[in-house]
């Protein structure tokens, strides 16, 4: 964190560096990266930034053509970043032309007393390939000026400080001291970054990290509580998506929002509607517009076809052409290729990197770090709601970016109790459901917990879902205590003594306009009606048990479980469920949205349950949860299993592997 | 046993809210209307107080009170039946047809019950089978069962129906002041009632209504309890067709048309919400006599049909409206509250 919002302040004083490069380079030492010295590359253009651009982050304030010369940003970071300090600062299309600096840089990192000759090629040529540390594709920005002689650098450095405030130096898009809180969780807490013309940037971030507020905010959707927005130099203030689209800003979401029935043409030309003089819509001209975009993008879609039987590819092309057509500026890609075959992934980076290469500043999305690599020049790392690194891709590895995303102590919260489990409860054994998961198999035995741990959309919920019996499955079998449950039919699950806490407490989990008493005795009403006849009574007191049981707060039994907290819902989905008497509690996200103090009693809750001999399934998508409290983790990822870990063997970084699709480290 | 339905109409109610929303709730609000016009159309009417017009009365509400017991089921889970009147009427001339043919009265009488609920069946599958919404099907089963009638009947009568059975749905008990019919409503009311509001089966109406994803997650088989919502509401529609045609001693081919909107205006007067989860069956019950009764009374004014349904029309709109607006005041007052509250 310290380092992520690192400030002028910190730095060393940045206006006295000299500018003779070639003397500086070799001679300083291990600390090269925090010495002004070293840094000559634009030091005519460093003092200004920090005054025209005070708030934003250190990071943020690299371009893709002037980026060498910013140390502000180095003291800070080596204590937690050592591994990729003094590149970091360089932008995409100079990165490699600092021959004289780079001995130093090496040196402080890797090698303290010898061997500059190696670490230059290790670190100042990405562009030459082979020496990259991380043997990654080469960079997409071939044309990085290698060569640049001293002398173009200083040109351009200079050229830079004249164009500041201006086209080529001012980020596109800025994002400055941005927070944003919904009721008290904060989902984003003073996240600085920007967005350079011609640049691809990559957001990434765990679950919850709070990229989608981030999206949401760019593309109007949210307002931010406080900061910044800036484009093109100046603040913006979004009212909505219009002000977005209206300031040259496309989002595309990883689900297209295509009218289906509409001709492609129309949907790329909708609320944009090219008219004749009788001010009827010209559909010539809409066709001709909708060619041309894509001759531009160089893919063969027909511009009359109706949207519908689109591959989700080819929509999101579409949606492309649609920002294209409106002059967007800024393209904001929010998991584009989580759908998408490797083929269909290739073509729609072909297309972005043209953009890119027209002066677009893309921002992308992925939790796909092979993509990230191919496509993006720098990445923005976010945990917790909060920046923790803007950084060159080429400077990091794939284990820096894992770390940094989940990088955290694991709190203490989690009062895990040792149990040596019993007997198998759940045996799921090649569970596939079209599109959906595949060839699922796993047993839970009783006294155990196991989470089943993914990224979101990897099929967790939907393959537990199944095995309750909410959703159908095509193949497979669920077997409780060795008797097999009927498919797609929650009653037999229920009868089996499963339960099933669901994902979405507001639509799943509760039915919010009914009371607290008939939302906890909903699944039992049966067991509890007397000669076929239910009376208030009867359920008032089964609901007063286990809402006691739980210290949920309550007004009156009575009162509409809406009216509860967060927290307290979910006490009441516990104790709906609980009440059941379960041997099999499946809990979807137990503590999502809800505060730290709950958070901690669910924990326990669930800890004493599996104490007591139940056998628990936990989905989540909080790492320290699921380390924390499973005694075993099942890895899915785009719906199949790619690793079922131990406690002993679960780290965070095992467990983001396999949910990244990366071999899993020995 | 309805204190929570009448409750959950307000929202953000506080903690001592309870009392006032309990006599603000509109099966109060409903219940003391109706009273009263009760109470000010026999004094001020005249022959309203009367057994006469009390047997009247009652046989005038008979139909639409019985349809609307599964009706205020149906709509409480969020669909709707329209095609009930058209029911009626299939199944008033299949009796008619049925009688002609030379069936005897206590053949025919289970036979057209079954033939309700048969039509039920067809709805039921459509919506629960098919997934279709329940508006579309119910219009378009409402124009085929009526049509289905004429092709049954024509446009004839039949009238030469038993008069120990036509005579029993107008008489009255022993020849007093109760109606013969008064028993069935009180029994099939009471029935109704202990089944929606004191069974397993009646509180997964409301869960169905008001959340169908979370009822399905709670191991309610939503789909296979609305198919059965249909077709008891079919054969209740058929038992109405017998009753009907008993009544007036004549089968034809368009009895009970335009009954549905009577039926619907009712349960919606009585409280019941459109959008499903709310409502309770002494609500409705109370709709359905303020609206008969007024009706009654007007007509005795010697109001013109015409009038009759202006009358109608806004109490449906009202009945609407209000709950809204008390909504909406309240919403005010606590609002107000806070903002009290904050300074």
């Amino acid at each position: 964190m310290a380092e992520a919002n690192a400030r002028p302040e910190n730095q060393p004083a940045q206006p006295e560096s000299p500018p003779a490069r070639p003397e500086t380079g070799p001679a300083s030492s291990a600390d090269a990266n925090r010495t002004p010295t070293d840094r000559p590359a634009r030091p005519k253009n460093q003092p200004a930034r920090p005054e025209t651009d005070p708030a934003s982050s250190a990071d943020a304030h690299r371009t893709p053509t002037d980026r060498p010369a910013q140390p502000e940003n180095q003291p800070a970071r080596p204590e937690t970043d050592p591994a990729s300090s003094a590149d970091a600062n360089r932008t995409p299309t100079d990165r490699p032309a600092q021959p004289t600096d780079s001995p130093a840089q090496a040196t402080g990192r890797h090698q303290p007393t010898d061997s500059p000759a190696q670490t230059t090629s290790q670190h100042q040529q990405p562009t030459d390939g082979p020496a990259q540390t991380m043997g990654r594709p080469q960079q997409p920005t071939e044309h990085a000026p290698n060569q640049l002689t001293q002398a173009e650098h200083n040109e351009r450095a200079a050229g830079s400080k004249r164009a500041t405030g201006q086209d080529a130096q001012t980020a596109r898009l800025e994002v400055v001291e941005v927070s944003k809180s919904f009721g008290a969780v904060a989902a984003v807490q003073g996240v600085s970054f920007a967005l350079y013309p011609g640049e691809a940037h990559a957001l990434v971030g765990e679950n919850g990290a709070g990229k989608s507020t981030i999206v949401k905010m760019l593309a109007g959707v949210h307002r931010p509580d406080t900061g910044t927005l800036r484009v093109d130099g100046s603040d913006v203030d979004f009212a909505g998506p219009g002000d977005a689209k209206a300031a040259g800003i496309a989002v595309i979401y990883q689900e297209p929002t295509l009218f289906p029935d509409l001709s492609v043409a129309e949907n790329i030309a909708m609320g944009n509607q090219p008219l004749t003089r009788t001010r009827q819509i010209d559909r010539k001209q809409m066709h001709a517009t909708a060619e041309r975009l894509f001759r531009r993008l160089g893919v063969p879609l027909d511009p009359t076809r109706p949207a519908r039987g689109l591959s989700i590819a080819d929509q999101q092309l579409v949606e492309i052409a649609k920002a294209l057509s409106s002059e967007a500026r800024v393209l904001i890609m929010d998991e584009p290729t989580a759908a998408l075959s490797a083929v269909e992934v290739e073509r729609l980076f072909a297309v972005v990197r043209s953009l890119r290469d027209e002066g677009a500043a893309i921002m992308f999305i992925s939790h796909r770090f092979e993509e990230i690599t191919a496509l993006c020049e720098r990445v923005t790392i976010m945990r917790d709601g909060r920046h923790v690194a803007t950084e060159l891709v080429a400077d990091l590895s794939v284990d820096d970016m894992i770390r940094r995303m989940v990088g955290r102590d694991l709190s203490a919260l989690f009062p895990k109790q040792q149990v040596t489990p019993g007997e198998t409860v759940l045996e799921v054994e090649g569970l596939s459901r079209e599109g959906i998961f595949r060839d699922i198999s796993f047993s839970v035995r009783a006294g155990e917990i196991v989470a089943l741990a993914g990224l979101v959309g990897a099929g967790r919920s939907e393959v537990m879902q199944a095995v309750f019996g909410v959703d159908p499955y095509d193949r497979g079998t669920v077997k409780v205590h060795g008797r097999r449950l009927r498919k797609g039919d929650p009653r037999s699950a229920m009868a089996a003594g499963m339960a099933l806490v669901p994902e979405d407490r507001r639509q799943q989990g509760l039915v919010m306009d009914l009371s607290i008493e008939r939302n906890v005795t909903l699944p039992r009403a049966r067991k509890l009606a007397r000669l076929g006849l239910l009376f208030g009574g009867t359920e008032r007191a089964a609901a007063e048990t286990w809402t006691r049981k739980l210290q949920t707060k309550l007004g009156r039994l009575s009162d509409a479980v809406g009216t509860l907290s967060g927290g307290n819902q979910q006490k009441v989905v516990l104790a709906k469920w609980l009440a059941t008497g379960p041997k099999l509690l499946i809990v979807d996200e137990p503590t999502r949205g809800i505060d730290v103090g709950t958070k901690a009693e669910v924990h326990r809750l669930m800890s004493s349950l599996a104490a007591d001999g139940l056998a628990v399934v936990m989905v989540s998508s909080e790492l320290p949860e699921v380390l924390g409290m499973a005694d075993r983790i099942i890895v899915l990822r785009e719906g199949r299993v790619t690793a079922e870990l131990t406690r002993a063997e679960a780290t965070e970084e095992s467990v983001m592997y396999a949910a990244m699709g990366q071999e899993v480290a020995a | 046993m309805s204190d929570t339905l009448t409750k959950s109409a307000t929202p953000t109610r506080t903690g001592k809210g309870n009392l006032r929303s309990k006599l603000t709730g509109w099966d109060t609000i409903i219940g003391v209307l109706t009273v009263l016009v009760l109470i000010i159309a026999s004094f001020a009417v005249d022959n309203f107080g009367t057994s006469r017009n009390f047997t009247f009365m009652v046989l005038d509400l008979l139909p639409i009170i019985l349809i609307a017991l599964p009706m205020t089921m149906i709509i409480v889970t969020g669909e709707i039946d329209l095609s009930v009147a058209s029911t009626l009427g299939l199944t008033s001339s299949m009796m008619g047809w049925l009688w002609n043919q030379g069936l005897s009265i206590e053949t025919i009488i289970p036979l057209c019950v079954v033939i309700g609920a048969v039509c039920g069946v067809v709805n039921g599958f459509l919506i629960t089978g098919l997934g279709l919404p329940s508006l579309a099907v119910t219009i378009g089963t409402l124009a085929l069962y009526r049509g289905l009638a004429f092709v049954v009947l024509g446009d004839g009568a039949v009238a030469d129906f038993p008069w120990n059975y036509t005579g029993w749905v107008t008489g009255t008990l022993g020849g007093g002041a109760v109606p013969n019919v008064l028993i069935l409503i009180v029994v099939l009311a009471l029935i109704f009632g202990i089944v929606q509001h004191a069974t397993p089966f009646g509180r997964s109406l409301y869960a169905i209504g008001a959340n169908a994803q979370a009822a399905h997650f709670s191991g309610i088989r939503v789909a296979r309890t609305k198919f059965w919502l249909y077709v008891v509401s079919g054969a209740i529609a058929g038992l109405v067709g017998v009753l009907w045609t008993l009544r007036y001693s004549s089968a034809r081919a368009d009895n009970g048309s335009g009954l549905e909107l009577a039926v619907v205006a009712a349960v919606l007067l009585g409280g019941v919400s459109i959008f499903g989860g709310k409502g309770s069956l002494p609500g409705v019950l109370a709709g359905v006599v303020l609206l008969t009764a007024l009706q009654n009374a007007l007509r005795l004014e010697d109001v013109s049909g015409q009038a009759l349904n202006i009358v109608t029309g806004s109490l449906l709109v009202l009945s609407v409206l209000l709950p809204n607006i008390t909504t909406a005041v309240r919403g005010n007052w606590h609002r107000r509250r806070l903002r009290q509250a904050a300074r």
